[in-house]
């Protein structure tokens, strides 16, 4: 899901307008389920949840669906590799910013690499050769320059995030040398893969999405625990008992009382 | 979907390696114990890519991943984790009708995705002792996603041993099935036997 909503940066900036209007302007909440106390903005959060549902029920998973139906697999898998490719030189930005040079020369050889032999990044050669991608976001460099989690946010259009990786997100548009090279048409080239690329992986995770947003008893509190406990993991600030720690030793509780 | 930090490995396997030579050096009893845990996760995968390999339909793979989940999950601890405090509060016939419409509820939710790991398989990596369970590293390769890691929580508190956790890329069942059940909980105003009849009709 995380790469779903990195995919769809083109919406960035209506997002940002579109958060303005609806902290500002929103109808009252209604009650919550089970606040958490650790979620200081879930009222807000749950607003913004019920918005980005709609917008998927009625735009982006019909969307993608058909994309996903009349567009052959190579194709849609070529137009999310070209996507990719142009989100490389923001990455090696951050790998370089975070002093992971091991990754900022590899992503560098990738580009390289999949730019020309890959044809502008239609094909991934690199990966083939042992050479995966090596992600990264501003948030994760805030992260390792010592900057906290912050709180849980669900930001429109865009989906779980927190306030450091909301804000990683606003810088990683600034600091995107694609941003100010590239021009009209080959922007819209750029932002349209992006979306395309969006839509491919809201079809090819169909079941495991709409398990979260339509079969579950509460989605925004599922979304909130995969985003924290997956972005955790990718940063490696989680252990794997920490579910296990949250309520005391669930043996502790019934087998040794 | 959540792929990414698979692309960084080596400081982990850093860290599993040094691992597993303390525990070789300190201790044998307790490195048996951590090859019983690879063992235990080791059957559990053979199993599980015998399903993905066998073609079968939907509510036949819905079976067989019951009866897997039954037989290496400690399907009683995981079921009263999910529900939390009221699992103290409720009658053994009631805590034992909610742990079998949790176990079926659990098989359909999670044999419906085997569907997505046809072509698959799911590969052990090694054990460690993590303190008061063994953690089993496994790593997914599915046909045109990058390999993600799998993890399992394995411990012989309850006498066997037994998988109380899965995480994937970091993301726990146990804690997004505490989030669930509680929820459904909240929904039937903190009724159990509504709760119980919610998980038979989902997943």
């Amino acid at each position: 899901m995380h790469t779903l909503i990195r995919d769809c940066r083109p919406v960035r900036w209506l997002a940002f307008v579109l958060f303005a209007a609806l902290v500002s302007g929103c109808a009252s909440s209604n009650t919550t389920l089970s606040p958490d106390p650790g979620d200081p903005f879930e009222s807000t959060n749950r607003q913004i949840h019920a918005f980005n549902k709609g917008l998927d029920t009625f735009a982006l998973r019909p969307a993608s669906q058909v994309y996903g139906t009349l567009i052959p697999e190579p194709v849609r898998n070529g137009i999310s590799n070209f996507a990719d490719n142009l989100g490389l030189p923001a990455t090696i930005i951050n790998n370089t910013l975070q002093g992971d040079f091991g990754s900022a020369a590899s992503n560098t050889g990738r580009f390289l690499v999949n730019t020309t032999f890959g044809l502008a990044g239609v094909f991934d050669p690199s990966t083939a050769l042992g050479v995966p991608e090596e992600s990264t976001d501003f948030g994760e460099t805030l992260h390792v320059w010592g900057a906290g989690e912050g709180v849980f946010l669900e930001l429109p259009f865009l989906g779980a995030s927190t306030t450091r990786d909301a804000a990683g997100r606003a810088v990683d548009i600034l600091i995107d040398p694609l941003g100010y090279v590239l021009e009209v048409p080959e922007v819209n080239y750029s932002r349209g893969s992006r979306f395309a690329s969006g839509l491919n992986s809201r079809f090819r995770f169909t079941v495991t999405i709409d398990g979260i947003l339509y079969e579950s008893a509460d989605s925004y509190a599922q979304s909130r625990i995969i985003y924290l406990q997956n972005r955790r993991f990718e940063l490696g600030t989680s252990s794997p008992s920490v579910s296990l720690d949250e309520e005391g030793d669930l043996y502790d509780d019934f087998f040794l009382e | 979907m959540m792929i990414s930090s698979w692309n960084r490995p080596s400081r982990r396997m850093v860290l599993a390696g040094a691992a597993t030579f303390s525990l070789l050096t300190a201790a044998p009893a307790v490195a048996l114990n951590v090859r019983q845990a690879e063992q235990l996760v080791d059957s559990l995968v053979a199993d599980i890519n015998r399903v993905i390999a066998s073609g079968k339909s939907e509510s036949a793979m819905i079976r067989d991943f019951e009866g897997i989940f039954a037989q290496y999950g400690d399907v009683p601890a995981i079921a009263r984790s999910a529900l939390g405090p009221t699992a103290r509060n409720i009658s053994s016939a009631e805590l034992r009708s909610y742990t079998s419409a949790f176990q079926g509820y659990i098989s359909r939710k999670y044999g419906k995705r085997f569907r997505e790991f046809i072509g698959g398989r799911i590969e052990v990596n090694g054990a460690s002792d993590t303190g008061r369970f063994f953690t089993v590293s496994t790593t997914a390769f599915l046909r045109g996603t990058n390999p993600f890691e799998v993890t399992f929580l394995v411990t012989d508190r309850n006498g066997q041993d037994r998988f109380i956790d899965m995480l994937i890329e970091g993301v726990s069942m146990l804690g997004t099935e505490r989030v669930e059940v509680r929820a459904l909980l909240d929904r039937n105003r903190g009724d159990v036997a509504g709760l119980i009849n919610d998980l038979q009709r989902s997943g």
